[in-house]
């Protein structure tokens, strides 16, 4: 065992890698707890790689798509369940990620020098949120089918260009199978080329600037602020965070797989009570709020325009939240996450509750 | 254990240092029996942790590959196939059909007997083909010939003969059973 060990350490220098993360440590104070969900979702990412990679080998693109995704489900052994982690496994992929994204915003963990963790962050979000409204198409039922059709209306909104956007996206005027060959090929291929260095490069900044401390911690003098080694300590415990997890979506995937709707009928009406995936509610709920004030064309374009601003000043937080540790910038910031996270919380809620 | 501990206390700092000085105040020069049972323990109990994890991932993974090969398998279990219409073969003709999974041929030669055969070449698995001129069976990945009324293998690499099945022709039908 030992000979093993000198022969790899001689050639990859384990012992420095297993000295430099000795040496490292990860802060220990009451909001710790937030440091855990970027590990979670990195866990539903390759859970994700993994039973995507599964379901490619019995799903067909195109005009087999539905028929593919039916014999997956109902004919290959545990193909139900492969299906059911993979739509699971999405969602809480998802939660986790917002989760992570309010915990760095509120510990204000995007100032200096952090500024492109969150860029990158935000960049993997809009990814994540393309990967799902592009595998949401997939197995071409019913209500992905219609989903699909509703949620193209916004790229087709942006003015002058929109039409022929939401056209090269379709494939098409309508959504058919070309559309859901094209969204695979987003979806298997496109995106995760884009993802994977962008994660690549997120994780090597964690790595180079370390957890950032929340501004509560750093009125707390050096020598009595508290840490546990990154390794094995804090190692450990994310490990343990990803047991709980995969025994998580392990639970729920086996117990509430995803049904197949039916076929997709291009003439039929759209089904009753349409909505989108939760992670879209909250910006269907609001278009459709805004829509009640403005009506028509004008009030969609208003809606998205809200939204794009919405989302640059997100983007742009560290320019105006600078690394003052306490003053009134610093508050704005807080305020302007509160305002944010409640506009999502309760458009999605509104959203259940009416749709 | 002892060394362990004097290493975590250099490079740890805060917690760990203090988690160090509990190990230590357990053990305070070298490790007891108890201690290594205890060690022991826990690295069989983690180990069978992770092998539990492992199967518990791996088997559903493994059924779901092996899905369709246990579809084919069932299907490779069929004793008997029936050929409609094959009564009609002219005489020095052959007929290719499937067996299951496998390729298969039926030969109605010009003295008028029938024979079938498993078409997979006794080799290296390539479909084998009938040349009626020659009156022979012949695989063309690596040359080998059979004889085309037993499935004698009779020159190149085969080791074999090919399968040979049994033959019912009937009126309207042509009934290939396996042995
Ligand atoms: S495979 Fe037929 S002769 Fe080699």
């Amino acid at each position: 065992m030992s000979k093993v060990y000198d022969y790899l350490d001689e050639r990859l220098s384990i012992s420095e890698l297993k000295k430099f993360a000795g040496k490292k440590t990860v802060p220990l104070h009451k909001y710790s707890f937030w440091y855990y969900w970027g590990g979670i979702s990195l866990l539903c990412f390759l859970i994700q790689l993994v039973t995507g990679i599964l379901l490619i080998i019995y799903y067909k693109p195109g005009p087999d798509a539905y028929n593919s995704v039916r014999s997956l489900t109902y004919d290959v052994d545990f193909g139900w369940l492969i299906r059911s982690a993979h739509s699971w496994s999405a969602t809480i992929f998802l939660v986790s990620v917002f989760v992570h994204m309010f915990s760095v915003y509120f510990m204000k963990a995007y100032r200096k020098p952090r500024e492109f963790g969150w860029w990158s962050g935000m960049a993997l979000l809009i990814l994540g949120l393309l990967f799902g409204f592009s595998g949401y198409l997939l197995p071409m039922d019913q209500l992905s089918f219609v989903a699909t059709k509703v949620g193209l209306a916004i790229p087709e909104n942006i003015p002058l260009v929109g039409h022929t956007i939401a056209n090269l996206m379709r494939g098409g005027l309508e959504v058919s199978e070309i559309t859901v060959q094209r969204f695979f090929a987003w979806h298997a291929v496109v995106l995760p080329l884009l993802y994977l260095p962008l994660l690549m490069f997120h994780l090597f900044l964690v790595q180079k600037h370390g957890n950032a401390i929340p501004p509560s911690e750093e009125d707390v003098p050096m020598e009595k602020r508290k840490s546990i080694p990154f390794f094995p300590n804090f190692i450990l415990k994310d490990l343990a965070m990803w047991l709980v997890t995969l025994n998580a979506i392990a639970l729920v995937a086996s117990l509430f797989p995803p049904d197949l709707g039916k076929v997709t009928d291009p003439l039929g009406p759209a089904p009753a009570g349409v909505h989108p995936e939760w992670y879209f509610m909250s910006s269907f709920e609001t278009l459709k709020l805004i829509g009640k004030v403005i009506p028509g064309m004008l009030g969609e374009a208003a809606g998205i325009t809200i939204f794009t601003l919405g989302l640059v000043l997100w983007c742009l937080v560290p320019f105006f939240d600078t690394s003052s540790p306490k003053g009134r910038n610093g508050r704005y910031a807080t305020y302007f996450g509160i305002f944010c996270l409640g506009v999502l919380l309760v458009t999605t809620l509104l959203g259940y509750v009416a749709g | 254990m002892a060394s362990v501990g004097d290493e975590s206390c250099q490079t740890y700092s805060g917690a760990s240092e203090r988690m160090s000085e509990e190990i230590m105040a357990v053990s305070p020069e070298d490790p007891g029996e108890n201690e290594i049972s205890r060690l022991n323990f826990i690295k069989v109990a983690v180990g069978g942790m992770c092998l539990a994890y492992a199967a518990a991932v791996g088997y559903p993974i493994y059924r779901y590959l092996n899905s369709p090969v246990q579809r084919e398998a069932a299907l490779s279990a069929v004793k008997d196939v029936t050929l409609a219409g094959a009564d009609k073969l002219e005489k020095g003709a052959v007929l290719l059909f499937k067996f299951g999974p496998y390729p298969s041929m039926l030969i109605h030669h010009k003295d008028d007997s029938w024979v079938a055969f498993d078409a997979v070449c006794t080799h290296l698995g390539c479909t084998v083909q009938y040349h009626p001129e020659q009156d022979k069976i012949v695989c063309a990945c690596h040359g080998g010939v059979y004889d085309s009324h037993t499935g004698a293998n009779v020159s190149g690499p085969p080791p074999k003969p090919l399968t040979r099945f049994q033959i019912k022709v009937a009126n309207g039908a042509v009934t290939v059973t396996r042995a």
